[in-house]
């Protein structure tokens, strides 16, 4: 079979998502205007899944484990690893969870504090239901039985050089207690095939001089990495964990928790990684 | 009925009511409120005069700093002070803004303490929070005063409301309540109806953030509830809820004006300077970041609920004034 052919099987393979529909079904706390209290607009999420839908199917071709673990409603939280420099997992996450199981849902990842004074991105994020990673926007839409998505390792995670790839960094340890308070089910995540969306190095001197976090550059022009390579990306959803206890609890406590939830998440790697035969297709 | 007088059958006297910055619209809606609805006795206190009031609301034109606004006080019967008197022009001198503001008010709480007012209520604002691009979406009354940070011209508005805050922690014996009002919208001259007034109004390109409205007969509502007995502390009042900046435009048929926001300060400082527009550019950061309150504070403790809907809120601003 030639080239052309393997590429137009790979496109007739994706499946049709109606996308009007599944945005007409997701549940959505919106006023007269059409608007929820933190901004989120059904208008802007059709739109923005148009895009995302084409990054999930045809440019990352993903695949999604585990999907029946997704909550189809009430209070959650998705933990993820985070990685790739560039926060594509973010958007493959919340795609397939509003493509996958039978009840979208729409998730509400959190954005750095930088966001909201970028032109555009300040309230494009926010229509589609992004909000700014504080713990009181967090505990208010777990009230209101929303899913909130938590990157432990924060930038620590995404921005990891291609040879810590896969492994880990130390995880944060509020969205433990915000489940503590909340009630809410921890459902761990493992992305595989972000780390090598843009394999980097960090260039330590350079991110000093600069006075950022890390400064990646990667092995192909323009060197740093504007846009992800189209790596196929496999994502596994784990059973959800219910944690009992007391938020302020001291560290060790929590601390006992948070590795549970990391090396729970650890073994899905694996998992993913001896499953996964070439990391484009 | 003698002048000054009006019977309620509860009440030996009628309880009387020192009302500052009653001049403004706004002070006319409360005046009434508290008068008609609520058969307060009225004494007002503002530098302007009070244009068509009734014969049995006294008023004293009077600045807040001198001494004749002592003798306002000094009789000793005064059983509330509403404080709407806080200076707000932005084409008036720093210096002298200030003084009306922090002078005036010190001493307004120095005369309530002196001759026992029971009941001192401030419509200070939730704008004291100051809009950040870091704030949660939905600020507590126990969040930081952080306006003054970015603009120092908010510094009057934080330091009245810290001078109230410490007020009420002080004076055991007198109830105090600080109301931080949303946006207050209607038929009245303030900041945020003036600029939902202009035809094109100024907007930041790439910006806009979701705000919070409330009616003027809401906020009314929300200081008749303060004057209630054994109300004291903090509260955010809160409008009917909270939409985009570009839908509050577009439900009154604003088409804005977008402004690059680097240039953006510069541009309106030249504008006002100029006399040809009168956006208070310490106010910029309104029309970029999100600085919205949470009210369940006073609809638990005071029964707060806004009467009025979002449309009819917003469309307020086209009531004649």
């Amino acid at each position: 079979m030639g080239l052309l052919d393997r590429l137009r099987q790979l496109r007739n393979s994706a499946p049709d998502d109606d996308i009007d529909g599944r945005t007409k079904a997701l549940v959505v706390h919106g006023n007269e205007f059409g608007y929820d209290p933190f901004g989120l607009s059904r208008e802007s999420v059709r739109t923005a899944a148009m895009i995302s839908r084409w990054l999930y199917r045809h440019y990352f071709r993903a695949q999604a484990f585990g999907v029946e673990h997704i909550p189809p409603s009430g209070r959650v939280i998705l933990v993820s690893n985070h990685s790739g420099q560039l926060p594509f997992d973010g958007l493959v996450i919340g795609s397939a969870c509003f493509l996958e199981p039978p009840q979208p849902r729409l998730v509400r990842a959190m954005v750095e504090f930088f966001v909201p004074t970028v032109p555009f991105a300040s309230y494009l994020f926010s229509r589609w239901g992004q909000i700014t990673g504080t713990p009181e926007n967090c505990r208010r839409l777990l009230s209101a039985e929303e899913a909130v998505l938590v990157f432990p390792e924060g930038a620590r995670g995404i921005s990891k050089p291609f040879s810590k790839r896969y492994q880990l960094a130390e995880f944060g340890k509020g969205f433990l207690r915000l489940a503590l308070e909340t009630g809410s089910p921890i459902v761990p995540i493992a992305v595989i095939g972000a780390e090598e969306q843009a394999p980097a190095v960090n260039i330590k001197p350079l991110a000093k001089l600069l006075r950022t976090p890390a400064f990646p550059i990667v092995p192909y022009p323009p060197f740093i990495a504007p846009w992800p390579l189209p790596v196929k990306y496999r994502l596994y959803f784990g059973e959800p964990i219910y944690f009992t206890g007391d938020p302020d609890d001291d560290d060790e406590i929590l601390d006992d928790k948070v590795k549970q939830v990391r090396n729970r998440i650890q073994s899905m790697i694996h998992v993913g990684l001896r499953e996964r035969e070439h990391v484009f297709w | 009925m003698s002048s000054g007088e009006v019977t309620d059958r509860s009440l030996p006297r009628s309880r009387k009511v020192v009302i500052t910055g009653i001049s403004g619209r706004f002070g006319h809606i409360v005046a009434r409120r508290l008068h008609h609805e609520l058969g307060w006795q009225i004494v007002g206190l503002d530098r302007r005069p009070m244009h068509g009031r009734p014969k049995d609301i006294e008023h004293h034109q009077v600045d807040l700093r001198s001494k004749k606004a002592r003798d306002v006080f000094r009789a000793g019967d005064v059983d509330a002070l509403v404080h709407l008197g806080v200076m707000h022009d932005p084409r008036a001198r720093p210096a002298e803004l200030y003084s009306w503001n922090i002078t005036g008010t010190t001493k307004l709480l120095e005369y309530c303490q002196a001759y026992r007012v029971r009941k001192v209520v401030l419509v200070s604002s939730a704008n004291v929070y100051g809009p950040r691009p870091d704030n949660p979406q939905f600020l507590t009354e126990e969040a930081p005063l952080l306006a003054a940070q970015r603009f120092p011209q908010m510094r009057d508005l934080v330091e009245i409301d810290h001078l109230v805050s410490t007020f009420l922690w002080r004076a055991a014996a007198t109830e105090t309540v600080i109301l931080r009002p949303v946006h207050i919208v209607g038929p009245v001259h303030n900041a945020p109806s003036n600029y939902l007034r202009i035809d094109r109004p100024p907007t930041l390109l790439g910006f806009d953030p979701m705000v919070q409205l409330v009616h003027v007969e809401d906020v009314a509502d929300a200081i008749t509830l303060a004057l209630s007995p054994d109300r004291r502390g903090i509260y955010n009042i809160t409008g009917p809820g909270e939409v985009p900046l570009s839908a509050v435009l577009k439900e009154l048929g604003r088409l804005p004006r977008s402004i690059p926001h680097p240039v953006a300060k510069p541009i309106l400082s030249m504008a006002f300077r100029l006399g040809i527009s009168s956006f208070p550019v310490a106010e910029l950061d309104f029309i970029r970041y999100v600085c919205m309150v949470d009210g369940r504070r006073a609809a638990a403790e005071l029964g707060f609920r806004p009467r009025h809907g979002l449309r009819e809120t917003i469309r307020a601003v086209l009531e004649p004034a």
